[in-house]
């Protein structure tokens, strides 16, 4: 991938966990949460969402987030203040944000309607005259956006030559400035040349700036003459290496521009003293820089006295170094340090190459740096910012995420398919050693128990690599809940539980929409408007229980709701109007209420009551079952209602009937299985001489003999030597198939048959059973729909 | 010997961009997450120059710029902050600090470099 798309696409990623955190931020702050550390986070969550933008040129994500952002840092400055309005307005703005980043990731638009009354809703919560000092008033998105931050969306070009960057040529700036000074204005255009006086305050240096380096700068733009100023330097004995002495003329040919060259300067201009200006245009820079050197110096009235009696009389240095009192003075050890400057007076300091002003430079830089006490610094180290300091760690020690690597999914999937080959190997050595008639006391079968109980334990720690919590997609629903309650004019509190629970990461991302459906259903027609609830004596705001557990090997996720519960003589009559039940029939409220899941249940006409949004229960609960997971509802009239879904914790194994049909072994998924009975043979009907068909008490479904639809024998079954296992698809349409035998319920490792081999119609996978031998997973949606497919008038005509 | 970069930004986008475009310059890169996490790194292994972002989780770039400044052994390593903010308290403060430069992002590569080399031998 180019590297700048695949910079944007971990953008995109880095932005769902910046909203993630920006929102539980936001959450928190709408339960009361006013710690600053909160509000920061979610300042920083938008700002790095602002920042990232910026580098990609987004506009109107960079334009919402400007704005979100400017409100959220006068929270944390103190002139806005946490009340539930405001955290309510944030949360949508939350909303807002996540759209933007939605339809930027996706190239789309926007919704601009809700934008303008978002920008409005947030300008809002500033007094006018603060928002106008801000930018933000009026339709001053634009402007904020353009003004404040001067954003403009930039190209990275990787192909610009890297060696130009870093290792700029000293030597052949040097070389360059050996050359005759005069020679340069004939090859330089008739432009005069600048003239810049450079004088560095201590401060420069202290902040790590070295004048060697902004010079090297300067010699990029053209060619330059260097004069060095010595006359503030000190005698050798008064020399502080806290402070700056040297001042510099540059004489700059070529065709850059006054601000190319205070640019160079940009990171140094308010610590030093810098003119520029075109030469012949003012007076004799030598001038100017005496007098500011009077006026200004840092250097110390003595110094530049001094300086200016003996300008480095190098002899007298040295006498008065070698013949100072100290010890170590006598010693050679001093001498490294003069050479520099011994060199200088020998060359003309009024014409000294660059070169020799770099060296000095450095030198002088380097001395500043290398004497930088380090006892001094540490006295003026601030015990206040040690303090913070500690408390920082300390506090980020607390809350420090566990550490965690990125694995492609692919490595681990190819770890899960070796582990179970591992589980099947290890259960075919067992069985291989069991019968050979090894005693079960062996050290072999020892050994093997062992063993066992080892690529258990490696078969758990695998799948929990897969296992997610389900947090994730319990995140989401906050922003739903929300939306809907505004929707239908309701006050709803989202309660969640067991966010941490684990489950396998391709059961998470098909639990979205069954949960988002049942919310919607929850928020929309479970809990009354505020004024029934008023009326019944209930809390005016509704509350939505969203839980996950882990229960008997399955993870269990339950809606609830404090509404009205499930009205059962509607419901019931609604059942009786479809023709879903007889009038009379005797049903149990439990039963009544999981009619909602029958399919052609919820229609148009009681979406508004029951269901949710044109999508019926009983695509909730097919999804569901298509996960291997039942769905059922309890309920309480006038006290609410709570739907139960329960998942297998992982897809990779699952739960099976094993049965034989024309000596083969083959798997049902248990979670499509009805009930299995024996065949009367009196029940089954032949259609058309070929198509059969069972009746079932009061229903006839198609009878598949499962050896012949899978081509393993061209004779049918006799009906009474078998056994029918009644199986309802995805879809809803129900079949009974015909086997020889049940063997059992077992669970079994799914095995792709299509990366294996290929696809076969009516075989979902494959599985390798404990003696090795190879079975395959029966596709049930597949075999009920081409029966039904077949013979639809049939049945239609049998059907009671 | 390519000179090493240490990167200090809370955004993994951030410090992706700024780790394209150094190493594309010949630069030899570190990155740390935040404030407390870059002191950490630049006492282990030293860097010839610091870029951070302000605002950070842990520690922001002011503490970062305090702790190097403070550090006898790298108060002479040069500091650039990294910002969205035109904010001119914020650079300021910085500077106050001891910062030795800014970059204003997004940033532009040859700028990045540009500031680099003004405050890099």
């Amino acid at each position: 991938m180019d590297p700048f798309e695949s910079i944007k696409a971990t953008f995109f990623q880095e932005c769902d966990e910046l909203l993630t955190d920006m929102e539980s931020g936001l959450l928190a702050m709408e339960a009361g949460d006013d710690d600053s550390e909160t509000i920061n986070a979610v300042f920083r969550a938008v700002h790095s969402v602002k920042g990232g933008a910026g580098a990609f040129g987004l506009e109107e994500l960079i334009r919402f987030a400007h704005i979100f952002e400017t409100v959220l840092d006068e929270m944390r400055s103190d002139r806005l203040h946490l009340t539930d309005e405001v955290a309510k307005v944030l949360l949508r703005a939350s909303d807002v944000l996540a759209d933007h980043v939605a339809a930027a990731r996706s190239a789309g638009s926007v919704d601009e309607g809700r934008t303008l009354g978002m920008i409005a809703d947030l300008q809002g919560l500033i007094d006018q005259e603060r928002a106008a000092e801000l930018g933000l008033d009026g339709d001053g998105a634009d402007d904020a956006a353009d003004e404040d931050f001067g954003f403009v969306p930039i190209v990275l070009s990787l192909d610009e030559p890297a060696a130009e960057a870093p290792e700029v040529d000293l030597a052949a700036l040097m070389a360059a400035a050996a050359e005759p000074a005069d020679a340069a204005p004939q090859a330089a255009t008739a432009t005069p040349a600048w003239l810049v006086t450079f004088r560095p305050k201590a401060e420069m240096y202290a902040k790590a700036n070295e004048t060697a380096l902004v010079l090297r700068e300067l010699a990029r733009l053209g060619e330059v003459e260097v004069v060095v100023d010595t006359t503030a330097v000190p005698p050798l004995d008064q020399l502080s290496a806290e402070q700056a002495y040297l001042s510099w003329t540059i004489r700059l040919l070529g065709p850059a521009t006054e601000s190319d060259v205070r640019e160079v300067f940009e990171f140094v201009e308010d610590d030093c003293e810098l003119t520029v200006r075109r030469e012949g245009e003012a007076e004799a820079p030598s001038a100017s820089l005496q007098a500011a050197d009077d006026a200004e110096s840092d250097a110390s009235a003595s110094a530049v006295e001094a300086a200016a009696a003996a300008p480095l009389d190098l002899d007298a240095l040295l006498a008065r170094v070698q013949g100072a009192p100290s010890p170590e003075a006598a010693t050679p050890a001093p001498e490294p340090a003069p050479e520099p400057v011994q060199d200088a007076p020998k060359a003309d300091p009024a014409n000294m190459g660059v070169a020799g002003l770099i060296a000095l430079a450095e030198q002088a830089s380097l001395d500043h740096v290398q004497a930088a006490a380090p006892p001094k610094a540490e006295a003026k180290t601030d015990p206040k910012a040690d303090a913070r300091a500690e408390r920082a760690s300390a506090g980020g020690t607390a809350t420090a995420a566990t550490p965690t690597i990125r694995v492609d999914l692919d490595r681990v999937d190819r770890l899960i398919n070796a582990v179970g080959e591992l589980v099947i190997q290890q259960a075919m050595l067992s069985q291989r050693v069991f019968e050979s008639g090894l005693a079960r006391s062996s050290d072999v079968a020892l050994g093997l128990e062992d063993l066992e109980l080892l690529t258990r334990e490696i078969q758990d720690s695998v799948m929990a690599i897969r296992a997610q919590p389900v947090k994730s997609v319990f995140q989401r629903m906050p922003r739903l809940v929300r939306e809907v309650a505004d929707m239908v004019g309701k006050k709803v509190r989202l309660v969640m539980d067991g966010e941490n629970t684990e489950v396998d990461k391709t059961v998470i991302e098909r639990l979205s929409d069954p949960i988002t459906h049942m919310l919607r259903n929850a928020s929309d027609h479970g809990l009354e408007t505020p004024e029934e609830r008023e009326a019944g004596g209930k809390g005016v705001e509704g509350v939505v229980r969203l839980a996950a557990l882990h229960r008997g090997g399955r993870i269990v996720i339950e809606v609830q709701d404090d509404g009205r519960g499930i009205n059962r003589p509607r419901v019931r009559g609604i059942a009786v109007t479809k023709g879903l039940i007889a009038e009379d029939a005797v049903l149990s409220d439990d039963e009544i209420d999981n009619l909602i899941f029958l399919p052609g249940f919820s229609t148009a006409d009681v979406v508004s009551d029951i269901s949710g949004r044109g999508v019926g229960m009983d695509v909730v609960k097919r999804s569901i079952q298509a996960l291997g997971g039942r769905i059922s509802i309890t309920s309480e009239p006038g006290k609410g209602s709570k739907f139960s879904m329960s998942l297998p914790l992982t897809l990779a194994v699952l739960d099976g009937m094993v049965v034989s049909a024309a000596d083969q072994t083959l798997v049902a998924p248990l979670s499509n299985i009805v009930e299995s009975l024996t065949p009367r043979a009196e029940d089954v009907h032949l259609v058309g001489g070929r198509d059969a068909v069972i009746r079932i008490r009061d229903t006839f479904v198609p009878l598949i003999d499962v050896g012949m639809a899978l081509g393993f024998r061209d004779e049918p079954l006799p009906p009474a030597s078998g056994v029918a296992v009644l199986v309802e698809s995805e879809g809803g349409g129900k079949a009974a198939l015909l086997v020889e035998a049940i063997q059992g319920q077992r669970q079994v490792v799914i095995k792709s048959l299509e990366a294996n081999y290929q696809h076969i119609h009516g075989v979902a996978a494959a599985t390798i059973l404990g003696d090795g031998r190879v079975a395959l997973i029966l596709d049930v949606d597949a075999l009920v729909t081409t029966s039904r497919r077949k013979a639809p008038r049939i049945e239609k005509r049998m059907a009671v | 010997m390519n000179k090493t970069v240490l990167t200090i930004d809370d955004s993994r986008t951030m410090r992706e961009m700024l780790n394209m475009a150094l190493v594309q310059a010949g630069y030899r890169v570190i990155q740390a997450v935040d404030g407390v996490e870059g002191l950490e790194v630049l006492r282990a292994q030293g860097a010839d120059v610091v870029i951070t972002d302000i605002n950070m989780p842990r520690m922001d770039g002011f503490g970062v710029i305090e702790g190097v400044r403070a550090d006898p052994a790298h108060r002479a390593t040069p500091i650039l902050v990294l910002t969205t903010e035109s904010d001119a308290t914020k650079k300021e403060r910085a500077r106050a600090a001891g910062a030795t430069g800014w970059i204003v992002k997004p940033f532009n590569p040859t700028k990045l470099v540009d500031a680099i080399r003004r405050v890099a031998a």
